[in-house]
């Protein structure tokens, strides 16, 4: 087996007095999807945003352990460039309102200040729009602003951006729970594609979706990593019973 | 008895009606009365030549008040030079820092200067600057109009930032923006038109400003447009020529205040017209 | 070799980035902190130069009669009762029209054309400079109000309290009738419709439901047009007379706060004059702050509550 892209050891976060996270360890493959899944609140996205330390935002968030990125310590770089290496798309579609479809999709070269030629641009932003599966809706109204688009559409169109980017790793939180059921399966098909070009770790809350898109699944209760391994086996024969529970809706 | 009550009940409820509307339209009045005696008295003297010209000496047909045209824009543009990059950044601050005892005492101190008599801005940019520098100037009556626009500006720029939300910033920072490039690139221009609505509402309110002036800018009957000397102003002129006892200043002053009232009123109508139109969506 | 190359990289990425970071936040830092310096040194320089009359009269400048420059005595009991009058006449005269304005617009009409040309109105009227205000009163309101005194046999003067008033009430009823409307805006449907259920007319929805509950918020709209009264200066010091005698009635000439201010600062000579001036817009600060305080936490208030 190749080496993992990202290495997450004995990882603990809390805010002030809270411990959100406990000593979570796991290996994350490289053209694979990993799903994070477990009730709401029991720390999945918590996890997923320190990857890319969107923590660091909250005022009294604290840390410990290690995140390795290709074996280099995420945590030892500026946050920007960590961010740099690994995109992420959110709960919420939020294209930047002020921004046409296209500075949408380059908006992580434009906002760095990274100059590039016109064709490079036009280039990245067919490539990115493509493999998001946008293009051919969008590509006749590449200067209208973003926020006509349909939620699901608006969705790809952040996939795209954070295609863009060419990150190493493309984090997806929950990306499906603001749209209608066409635009989730939209997306989910989506998710599927795009895992033989980067690697994937989404948060959901639904496990269904966490069977159908992932070859790995995390489940996460109560800030601990309760079992991790390949879906299908987690899925058909859990070893934990805690996991067991939460498959058949004994809770969350 | 029961019907006669409710008759009584049915009377007394179109009555009050009746009250309240006549009331309501009451207080429009005296708007039409002050639109319709400044456009009476102020359209016969407005031609060209009032709007380019120097005042004449008294008892001289005619003349303008072109000097205080200039005065008034002196004067707003150094008070905008002064309070819009304070304004704007201690806006972004608060929108940033929600909380905290910095913040709170930041606010109070806004509040605070956005409810405070401008006479008495007139009397601190007067021991400020006048005194000091012991001339009357436009640049003490900028300071004093700054300090009258800044609550303004201020209040509305943290408004605005806080209605975007937070998703918008974290897309930003996401993408490995660097927080500054983040606010100035993608928060900023999201609450642009917001800010802008700001800073028009902000100069139309102190355009119209005597109190300040008075010991500040002071008033000049001849053009000028050092910032360093008195200079006079469309308020200031009003108040000059209105207290005079010669008639050929009324007329002058009435001029005045119908270049000034449009100006100001047309500020707010683009400012009001700029929050329906360019409203950004999320 | 490879590792020193790779610090080198690390190095730079960090010093490239955090200056313009920490300057950027340092700006924001120091504008936020100006606000303070800002208010602070209005405060400290009021207090400064008022000394020279606080350590001559003390608490004889609030009640002392007289204000006189020729003798250089400064009490500013006549211009106290003058901004008290005037402040509290013009309220009187603006509550059934700015209270009329807030029901109407708040409850019997909310959307339509007339409403929105009512509300434009409105607007328009809170945009006029007060300069405008002051120079129609001088020239309009003025003679109406002489004639009226003649009618009434009392000196006809024109300016003097009744006409400020007058002036004053127009400048405020569009700031109390626009946060009234507000307030009434507020008022939950269901607590209306409960009321309707039960067969009560509108008038009494208005009495019994949305007035009480909208009462505190109504008071500090007014409070907060007190503090606008008390504050303003242009439109007073055109129409009220500027004499500093203890006012015999509502038609007599007077002076405010802020008048004799507008009035007296460029000539007053002498540092007992200047300072009593200055001490007087201490006050005028200090009075004006606190009732602002009181009205914007009562509404802070209400909007949570709500």
């Amino acid at each position: 087996m190749e080496s993992p892209v990202l290495k997450v050891e004995s990882f603990c976060a809390s805010f002030g007095e809270h411990n959100v996270l406990k000593n979570i360890t796991l290996d994350v493959t490289q053209n694979k999807l990993t799903a994070m899944m477990g009730p709401s609140g029991c720390g999945k996205t918590t996890l997923v945003r320190c990857i890319n330390r969107m923590h660091e935002l909250i005022p009294n968030a604290s840390v410990s352990g290690k995140m390795l990125l290709h074996n280099e310590d995420l945590y030892a770089m500026s946050p920007i460039i960590a961010r740099r290496k690994i995109g992420m798309v959110f709960q919420r579609p939020n294209p930047f309102p002020t921004m046409t479809i296209y500075d949408n999709v380059i908006a992580g070269y434009k906002l760095n200040g990274v100059k590039k030629s016109r064709e490079e641009f036009d280039k990245i932003v067919e490539e990115s729009l493509r493999r998001a599966a946008l293009w051919d809706e969008v590509k006749n109204v590449l200067y209208r602003k973003g926020t006509f688009l349909s939620g699901g559409q608006q969705q790809r169109l952040c996939i795209a951006r954070a295609l863009a980017m060419r990150p190493e790793i493309l984090l997806l939180d929950e990306p499906t729970s603001a749209l209608d059921p066409k635009s989730t399966s939209h997306i989910e098909e989506l998710m599927i594609e795009l895992k033989e070009t980067v690697t994937i770790i989404l948060v959901t809350h639904n496990i269904a979706q966490a069977a159908r898109t992932s070859d790995f699944t995390a489940f996460i209760y109560l800030g601990e990593l309760v079992e991790f391994g390949p879906t299908q086996k987690l899925f058909t024969v859990p070893k934990d019973k805690r996991t067991e529970e939460y498959l058949t809706g004994k809770f969350g | 008895m029961e019907t006669e009550n409710l008759f009584f009940r049915i009377f007394k409820d179109r009555l009050f009606k009746l009250v309240v509307i006549v009331f309501s339209f009451a207080s429009s009045l005296p708007l039409l009365f002050i639109l319709f005696y400044i456009f009476k008295n102020g359209i016969a003297v407005i031609n060209w030549q009032f709007l380019t010209q120097l005042p004449k000496p008294v008892g001289e047909v005619g003349g303008g008040i072109s000097n205080a045209i200039v005065g008034t824009a002196i004067l707003i543009i150094l008070s905008s030079i002064c309070s819009i990059p304070l304004g704007i950044c201690t806006g972004i601050y608060l929108s940033e820092h929600r909380t905290g005892k910095l913040s709170y005492a930041v606010r109070l101190c806004v509040e605070i200067l956005q409810g405070m008599p401008s006479i008495v801005i007139g009397i601190i940019a007067y021991m400020w600057i006048v005194m000091p520098l012991r001339t009357f100037s436009a640049f003490s009556g900028g300071i004093a109009l700054a300090i009258m626009m800044l609550p303004i500006i201020v209040r509305s720029t943290e408004e605005t930032l806080k209605l975007i939300p937070d998703s918008l910033k974290e897309a930003s920072l996401a993408l490995g923006v660097p927080y500054y490039k983040t606010i100035l690139k993608v928060i900023v221009p999201a609450g642009l038109s917001g800010i802008v609505t700001a800073v028009i509402i902000s100069i139309a309110r102190v355009a119209g400003e005597t109190a300040p002036l008075l010991f500040t800018a002071f008033g000049n009957p001849f053009m000028n447009v050092n910032i360093s000397k008195p200079v006079n102003a469309l308020p200031l002129l009003i108040f000059n020529y209105a207290a005079s006892p010669y008639p050929e200043w009324h007329a002058l002053a009435w001029g005045a205040s119908l270049v000034l009232a449009v100006f100001v009123l047309t500020l707010n109508f683009f400012a009001k017209m700029m929050t329906k139109k360019w409203k950004v969506q999320f | 070799m490879y590792n020193t190359g790779q610090s080198a990289v690390k190095k730079t990425g960090f010093q490239l980035l955090p200056p313009a970071e920490t300057v950027f936040r340092g700006f924001l830092y120091g504008a936020a902190v100006c606000m303070i310096l800002l208010l602070v040194g209005i405060f400290l320089t009021l207090l400064v130069y008022s000394f020279p009359s606080i350590r001559e009269f003390g608490l004889r400048f609030l009640y002392g009669k007289t204000w006189d420059p020729v003798t250089e005595e400064f009490g500013t009991l006549p211009i106290l009762i003058g901004t008290i009058i005037t402040s509290f006449l013009s309220l009187a005269i603006s509550i059934p029209f700015s209270l009329s304005l807030s029901i109407y617009l708040g409850e019997y009409s909310t959307k339509g054309t007339v409403a929105s040309l009512l509300q434009g109105a409105i607007e328009l009227l809170a945009g006029i400079p007060s300069i405008i205000y002051g120079f129609w009163g001088l020239f309009i309101l003025v003679p109406i109000v002489r004639s009226i005194e003649t009618a009434l046999g009392v000196p006809p003067l024109g300016v003097g309290i009744f006409a400020s008033s007058l002036v004053l009430s127009i400048m405020i009823i569009p700031y109390s009738a626009s946060l009234g409307r507000e307030v009434i805006r507020l008022v939950p449907d269901e607590l209306k419709e409960a009321a309707y259920s039960l067969g009560a007319t509108r008038f009494e929805v208005i009495r019994k439901i949305i007035l009480p509950y909208v009462i505190s918020g109504i008071t500090a709209g007014n409070l907060l047009s007190l503090g606008r009264a008390i504050g303003e200066t242009m439109a007073v010091t055109m129409v009220i007379g500027n004499a500093n005698f203890i006012p015999t009635s509502i038609f007599a000439p007077a002076n405010t706060m802020a008048s004799v201010i507008a009035n007296e600062f460029t000539e007053a000579t002498g540092t007992l004059y200047v300072s009593s001036l200055i001490e007087t817009g201490l006050l005028l600060f200090i009075v004006t702050m606190i009732i602002n305080m009181v009205g914007k936490q009562i509404i802070k208030k209400m909007s949570v509550q709500v």
